[in-house]
């Protein structure tokens, strides 16, 4: 009886298996990463989620205005985030707003 | 290097082990973790109930509880990726690893040829995320806020690097092999994510493997199927996912994620003084020393004077573990823990401890030493982007009556 049992259970997995290489679905940005509302929400949304979801800011450590400000230097810098000077500058104080410490 | 048999009872346990797991929900010590806390369980492709770090690119870290074990199934194996999109479907009749650069043969393997032209190796290694435990750094530093979920252990089977380099004829003057995957940038401004090993480092270690198979089953697509570099004993950023290109160069490689990313500081602990930042820097490597007590869960009612069983992990960067010890009193006292079967120096090692819970003695610490006598720290070490965390850790339980 629990070697039949372990037997289908094996049937299972090995149709489980089967299934891995197709097509996998990935889920939209999930809400609980969403950004705060308030003055720059916008600017920031657009801006940050043309590379990735905002569950990366939103998880981050709390920090003052220099913290973003080093932050959205770096995405510019490193990463090539089209965001303009004046853009850049409304992004961090949102961010300095909502996330500071 | 493991035998047939030993990895068919790795992937009866691994499957059956996944299949019976009761849907999760949110556990009594996920809701009072700080830095967990509020992150959502979400089901993912091939995956089990894993929890939510970031939705894309996507990170996901796997509850403790899974930790009970020294095999990590590929279900509950956590995620992390760097760039997006991410491969979502590869199709083996066109896939290929491309291997070339300094080379006198540039190759373009498919599955079959791999599965063919070169033996197949088995390796049980744990695979940990440079900054796996990172939310916990005090004071914080900026990155992904895992908990201690972002490690996982396999049996994984492929063919060794060094075979595969050996076909395609290293030429004189090679330095450096850079691994590619198909995960690719949207926006070309985006570095993609390129790691390197020296071919040194390559040569010399016949446990390097391009993996195609792992605890018996082919990969999930989001731990890198069709294949994807081995590097035990090392952290997983050389663990490269959905290997797509082999490259030998006769420069150093230094790109982005090589240099400035993924560095320590440049001394023997990789660590500074809490806030400063260091001089110089190293590219990460080998993993320390870690141990975890996983079961009963942080939380649990236990009976003053009754009998628990302990029970958790612990592994090193390939050297072995020989020793793990437990303490109640806040490490006055260590006491020998019972170490499970050895599956090898890269794998996780299980290990129980009998313990008589007292009142006031409810918090129990769990410390390792490897084979050649390094350990834990009993006060964290810190540098500024929150790699090699391996505090002594220590679980509260609720001693009642």
């Amino acid at each position: 009886m629990m070697r039949g049992l372990v037997c289908v259970l094996l049937l299972l997995s090995a149709g489980v298996t089967l299934a891995r290489a197709d097509d996998i679905a990935l889920s939209p940005d999930h809400p609980y990463g969403m950004l705060k509302p308030g003055p720059g929400s916008e600017v920031a949304q657009r801006g940050c989620m043309l590379c990735h979801s905002t569950d990366y800011i939103v998880t981050q450590p709390p920090g003052d205005q220099k913290q973003w400000d080093g932050v959205v230097t770096k995405m510019i810098k490193v990463y090539g985030a089209p965001l303009s000077e004046a853009d850049a500058k409304t992004v961090v104080e949102y961010l300095a707003r909502q996330y500071g410490k | 290097m493991g035998d047939v048999s030993r990895r068919q009872t790795l992937r009866t346990l691994g499957g059956a082990a996944a299949l019976v797991a009761a849907r999760a929900s949110a556990s009594w010590a996920q809701a009072r973790d700080p830095i967990i806390a509020s992150r959502p369980l979400v089901r993912y492709p091939q995956k089990t109930d894993l929890i939510l770090l970031t939705s894309r690119p996507p990170q996901l870290e796997t509850p403790m509880k899974w930790f009970d074990r020294a095999i990590t199934p590929n279900e509950a194996f956590f995620v992390r990726y760097h760039v997006f999109p991410i491969p979502t479907s590869v199709d083996l009749a066109t896939w290929r690893l491309r291997v070339g650069g300094h080379v006198d043969r540039p190759l373009e393997l498919s599955m079959d040829d791999l599965k063919a032209k070169f033996p197949a190796v088995a390796v049980i290694a744990v695979d940990q995320c440079s900054g796996n435990s990172r939310g916990r750094f005090a004071p914080r530093v900026l990155g992904g806020q895992w908990g201690d979920g972002a490690m996982g252990n396999a049996e994984w089977v492929g063919c060794r690097l060094k075979d595969v380099l050996a076909a395609a004829g290293v030429r004189q003057g090679a330095v450096d092999v850079t691994f590619d995957g198909l995960d690719k940038p949207a926006f070309p401004s985006v570095p993609d994510f390129v790691k390197s090993l020296a071919l040194g480092r390559v040569l010399d270690d016949p446990n390097l493997i391009v993996a195609y198979q792992m605890n018996g089953a082919p990969l999930p697509m989001l731990n890198g199927f069709p294949a994807r570099l081995i590097v035990p004993g090392w952290y997983a950023t050389y663990w490269v996912k959905n290997l797509s290109e082999i490259t030998v160069v006769d420069k150093p490689f230094e790109q982005y994620w090589m240099k400035p990313a993924y560095r320590i500081p440049d001394n023997a602990c990789g660590c500074v003084e809490p806030g400063t930042a260091p001089k110089t820097t190293v590219p990460i490597q080998r993993m320390n020393v870690r141990s975890f007590l996983v079961s009963p869960e942080p939380g649990t009612r236990v009976t003053a004077g009754g009998r628990v069983t302990l029970k958790g992990i612990a592994f090193d960067g390939g050297y072995g573990i020989r020793e793990v010890e437990i303490s109640d009193d806040g490490g006055e006292m260590w006491r020998r823990a019972t170490l499970g079967r050895d599956l090898g120096p890269y794998s996780f090692r299980e290990w129980s401890a009998a313990w008589t819970p007292r009142t006031g003695r409810s918090r129990v610490m769990v410390r390792a030493f490897n084979r050649i006598g390094e350990s834990q720290g009993a006060e964290p070490l810190w540098n500024p982007a929150g790699y090699l965390r391996n505090v002594v850790e220590s679980v509260e339980y609720q001693v009642g009556g």
